[in-house]
This record gives C-alpha cells, sequence and structure tokens, in this order.
C-alpha cells in the first residue's frame, strides 16, 4: 500500500493494513474486499482481538476510529464519537433508546458491532435535523408534548420517522403496532401517537 | 463482553473451516450479542455470515416450494407477497415478533437457533440451571417455564415463533459442516439436552445452517395463533401453529404443533387425532386443544399457560379453518 494514502480510503471500513497484519493467509488477493474487511474466497481472516481501524460514516460524515471488534455501534458512536443522541438504557435490544437508521432500516445500535456497520450509512436523530432546522417530526414531537424526560426520545424520533417513511399514512393501531420496538417509561405515548398523527397529516415528509 | 477475533469470509466453506470449537456464527446478533453481554457466550471467535451472498434471498419454486437462505430477514419474510398467500402462519408467526428494529436485521434461521429465554440460563446456570444437584426452576420462579416435556432435567422453553409453523408445514433445514452438506427436518432438529454438555438443537460447533426449505402449501389450510402477556418486545406465553389437508370439509389429516409450552416445539399427535375426519367446529377445535394439553404437567407458578395452550391450539385450528376465533 502506498504509504501516504490513508489506510481507511481503500474502499473497505477497516484499514488494509489491519487487514494484512492480522491476515493469516500466505497469499493476500488485493481483488476482493468486501465491505466489513476483508476476505477473498478461501481466505481465512481474523481481526481483533486489539483494536481495529474502522470507518463509520455518521450522518453522513466519515468519522475513522479503532475498536476492539467486541464494541458496539452504540459505545462506539456514543464513547469514541460523542454522537450521544442514541442511548444506553436497556443495552439488550428491548427498550429502542438506542435506535438508529442503518442504510435506512432502523436498528438497535446496542445489537450491532462497531465493525459490522463499517462502511454503512449510520443516521442518528442528530442527522435527522438540527436545532435552528427541526425535522417534521421532531417539530411534532415539541408541538404534541411527546417527551416527558426526554431520555427516550431520539430513539423515539429515529424510529417515527423510518415508520412514516414505510406508513405514510398510519391508523391509530399500525402506530401502536409499527412502534412496538421503542419503550417510554413516563408513558407519553399519547403525545408520541398525536406528533406521528400529526405529521402524517401535514403530508410526512420527504423521506 | 470477553473479547475475540472477528471474522467476516465470503463463502460458506470458509465460514465452516473458521468455525470449530470456540468460534460463533454471527447473523443479525440481536441474540448472540445479549448473549455475550451476559458473559453466557464467550467465544474466542465471532464468524460474521452476513458477508456471505450465497445464503441471500428467497425463492419460490413452483411445485416444490420455498428456499428460505439463513441471511432473510423477519421482515423480508414478512413483505413476501407468496408467503402472504401460501404461509399465514409464518407471517402469523413473524407478526408477534413485535419490533422494527429486531425484524430488520434478525433472519429467520438465528430465530430458529436463538437459545432460550429461560432466566436461569440467561443468568449463567446453564440450560438445566442445576445447584447442588437440584433443579433451580423447580422450586424457583417457573411461572413461563415448561408444562409439557418437563420430566425433566430440562423446563426451559423453546424460544421460536418460526419453529411450530415450520414443523408443522413440513419443513427441513439444509446444514453445512465439515463433512459436507445434509438435510435435516426442522422436526429433528431441536432436543431436550440431557446434561450441560448437550445444546437444545443438534449443531456441532462447525455446522452452519444454509437455508431452511419448505414444502409448497397449496391447499393446505395453516395458521398460528399466539397469546402474549405484552403486545410487543416479548416473547409468546402460548402459541399453536396447525396445518390442515382438507377433504371437502372434512380434516384429512392435521398437524398441530405448539410453541413455547416444552424444551423443544412440541408436536401434538394426540390434537391431530382428534381433528381427523371431522368438520371443523369451535367445539371439535376445542377438543383439539384439551387433547393437546392432556398430559400438560404445571410446575409451582405456571399451571396458567395450560389453558393458555389449550386456547392457542383451539383459535390456530379455528384460524386456519377460516373461522372467527
Ligand atoms: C425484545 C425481543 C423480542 C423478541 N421476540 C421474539 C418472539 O416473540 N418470538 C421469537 O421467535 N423471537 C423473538 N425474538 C428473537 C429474535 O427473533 C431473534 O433474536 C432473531 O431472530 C435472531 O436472529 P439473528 O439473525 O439476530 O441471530 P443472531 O443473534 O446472530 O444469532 C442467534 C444464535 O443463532 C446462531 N445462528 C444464527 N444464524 C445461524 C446460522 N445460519 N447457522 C448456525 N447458527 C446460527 C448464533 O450463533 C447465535 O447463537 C425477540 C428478540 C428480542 C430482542
Ligand atoms: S421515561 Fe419516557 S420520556 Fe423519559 S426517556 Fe423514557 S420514554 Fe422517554
Amino acid at each position: 500500500m502506498p504509504e501516504g494514502k490513508r489506510p481507511e480510503e481503500t474502499g473497505s471500513g477497516i484499514s488494509r493494513r489491519d487487514f494484512f497484519k492480522t491476515s493469516t493467509a500466505g497469499a493476500v488477493s488485493t481483488a476482493l474486499i468486501s465491505k466489513q474487511g476483508i476476505a477473498a474466497p478461501g481466505e481465512v481472516t481474523k481481526l481483533g482481538p486489539d483494536p481495529v481501524k474502522v470507518k463509520l460514516i455518521v450522518n453522513g460524515k466519515a468519522r475513522r476510529l479503532k475498536v476492539e471488534p467486541r464494541v458496539t455501534l452504540l459505545d462506539a458512536l456514543r464513547n469514541e464519537l460523542d454522537v450521544t443522541g442514541p442511548k444506553k438504557v436497556c443495552d439488550r435490544g428491548t427498550c429502542g433508546s438506542c435506535t438508529v437508521l442503518m442504510d435506512g432500516k432502523p436498528v438497535y445500535a446496542c445489537s450491532i458491532l462497531a465493525i459490522e456497520a463499517a462502511g454503512n450509512q449510520i443516521v442518528t436523530a442528530e442527522g435527522l435535523g438540527s436545532p435552528d432546522k427541526l425535522h417534521p417530526i421532531q417539530k411534532a414531537f415539541v408541538e404534541n408534548d411527546a417527551q416527558q424526560c426526554g431520555f427516550c426520545t431520539p430513539g423515539f424520533i429515529v424510529a417515527c420517522q423510518s415508520f412514516l417513511v414505510e406508513n405514510p399514512n398510519p391508523s391509530v393501531k399500525e402506530i401502536e403496532e409499527g412502534l412496538g420496538g421503542n419503550l417510554c417509561r413516563c408513558g407519553t405515548y399519547k403525545g408520541i401517537r398525536e406528533a406521528v398523527l400529526e405529521t402524517a397529516a401535514k403530508g410526512g415528509f420527504d423521506a | 463482553m470477553n473479547r475475540f477475533q472477528y471474522a467476516s469470509p465470503v463463502t460458506k466453506q470458509s465460514a465452516v473451516e473458521l468455525l470449530g470449537s470456540g468460534a460463533v456464527v454471527l447473523a443479525g446478533g440481536t441474540d448472540l450479542l445479549s448473549l455475550m453481554k451476559a458473559d453466557v457466550a464467550t467465544p474466542d471467535l465471532v464468524v460474521n455470515i452476513k458477508e456471505i451472498a450465497e445464503l441471500k434471498g428467497l425463492e419460490h419454486s413452483e411445485g416444490s416450494g420455498m428456499r428460505i437462505g439463513a441471511l432473510v430477514t423477519i421482515d423480508e419474510l414478512l413483505q413476501d407477497s407468496r408467503v402472504q398467500e401460501e404461509y399465514p402462519s409464518l407471517i402469523q408467526a413473524a407478526d408477534g415478533i413485535r419490533s422494527a428494529q429486531i425484524r430488520s436485521v434478525g433472519t429467520v434461521a438465528g430465530d430458529l437457533c436463538q437459545r432460550p429465554r429461560c432466566w436461569y440460563y440467561r443468568h449463567g446456570y446453564g440450560l438445566l440451571a442445576m445447584q447442588n444437584g437440584a433443579s433451580m426452576v423447580v422450586d424457583g420462579d417457573n411461572r413461563y417455564h415448561a408444562i409439557l416435556g418437563n420430566a425433566g432435567p430440562a423446563y426451559f422453553v423453546n424460544p421460536s415463533s418460526f419453529a411450530p409453523a415450520l414443523i408443522a408445514l413440513g419443513a427441513s433445514l439444509k446444514v453445512s459442516g465439515p463433512n459436507g452438506e445434509k438435510e435435516i427436518p426442522v422436526a429433528d432438529f431441536f432436543q431436550t439436552p440431557q446434561s450441560e454438555a448437550e445444546k437444545e438443537y443438534k449443531l456441532s460447533d462447525s455446522e452452519i445452517v444454509t437455508q431452511i426449505l419448505v414444502p409448497a402449501a397449496a391447499g393446505k389450510a395453516n395458521a398460528t395463533y399466539e397469546v402474549r402477556e405484552r403486545e410487543a418486545l416479548d416473547w409468546p406465553l402460548a402459541a399453536a401453529a396447525v396445518s390442515l389437508t382438507m377433504q371437502g370439509d372434512q380434516v384429512e389429516s392435521a398437524k398441530v404443533v405448539l410453541g413455547h409450552v416444552a424444551p423443544v416445539p412440541w408436536n401434538s399427535d394426540e390434537a391431530a387425532a382428534a381433528l381427523k375426519g371431522k368438520a371443523v367446529s369451535a367445539s371439535v377445535a376445542d377438543d383439539a386443544g384439551k387433547a393437546a394439553v392432556q398430559q400438560a404437567k404445571a410446575l409451582s407458578r405456571n399451571k396458567f399457560k395450560i389453558q393458555l395452550a389449550r386456547v392457542a391450539v383451539k383459535r390456530a385450528i379455528l384460524r386456519a379453518a377460516g373461522m372467527e376465533v
């Protein structure tokens, strides 16, 4: 690999240097480097357990970090990249506070390894809108009192956004079922339902 | 979570070569990561199978049925229009897994391979939850444990919502291992472990499920009915899947499989026999439900599950027959 070129800029989320260092295969083919780094057919490549260079695409920006394979996407976002919208609550895929979009689909960031998410488009609540330019669903949350303590809100915002993309004109029952993956301990479900209904009634938004 | 190495092979052969003692398969990770965080799974090597193209895709072929690749997510299954038409029992099972976040990455094959939710197991006491030679379940909090097949030593329930429906439909699994490929009926895949050395399904450390093969269900009325405590983010308390072959308005043959009631998905020949030769009605369906739980035995805190299982069987039959549940 030519020196001077950043290892991350090889098309894979994981640096080629780490790949070469940890590859157990004798002959290394550069022809096929998969998104998560790496193996050509027949090759056996192991990364870690020491930190590995990973490139995450968070809210449209490429972010480079070094993490052990065991670090979850949630911990990488919060602890390494200071993207603290996604919250760590149950850490077991059961509360929804860590919800982010991965390639447009809602996922629990606590239940995905950062290394798995390398190269995928990650969008958090921060990426949907900004304080001066709120996303329609964020605005509707404010207007409908859809939070109390607000800890679950960033996860709910992301879940509501992707729900509305799939269901631009939802019934209350569809909202209840479709947002079943997020919990609110304060019980602000009524406000959340109204925020979703209002956003839909206003003609939704461009996904 | 302990430290581990990570590999992302692109062929199933290299996945199988990487696997073996100390290695574990990672699909959607919705169950595996929780097991690792609880130190119930402590692999040295995590083998991510999501880059293996040949494990993707869901296909139907005329006459021979459906092939579900190991990487097909619950969401992909739910969205498939042929599945919606031909296999309502699978759709109804998937519908209960009520979280868009789990459906978007959780795989159908991973659902079959997910480990039991028994809280003793999840807290590190092992599948059999033995302490000083006695089961902690029997004298402990067993409200969600088995009511059938619970003579010991295992008392957990199989957690898969898809397993009963797949067994009722006569599905099988394709498995790849060091000795090549094999096919195993889903009905034979699960087992009740007799010691901590055994797992609750028959897959060695170096094998992966590559496909789920579901026979064509044309002409077979099939349905799943689940009873739940909460509508989302939880597993059923009891469920039943049925597949009926009809002769006019009479049941020629039936398969009735219960879920979440025994250490394995519970095939009930008794319920099937109660349906044979009969026209489906509420009372016939109830008789089948009663037959299904005839052998049930409550533990100290789960008697309520017997009634729920009976009702699940009754309603699954009525739903399959297109009747009001
Ligand atoms: C809050 C919550 C609620 C849920 N509710 C339900 C429910 O109601 N009903 C239900 O059935 N399920 C339920 N689930 C479980 C969910 O469906 C499973 O976690 C998911 O389907 C597992 O798929 P995965 O791809 O994420 O598997 P992973 O987490 O990647 O793997 C699970 C296990 O299977 C093994 N494995 C995965 N794929 C293969 C393969 N191809 N070959 C060999 N081994 C493999 C892994 O090694 C691991 O041990 C729920 C989960 C959560 C978190
Ligand atoms: S208690 Fe309610 S408002 Fe507070 S974080 Fe949780 S879900 Fe949100």
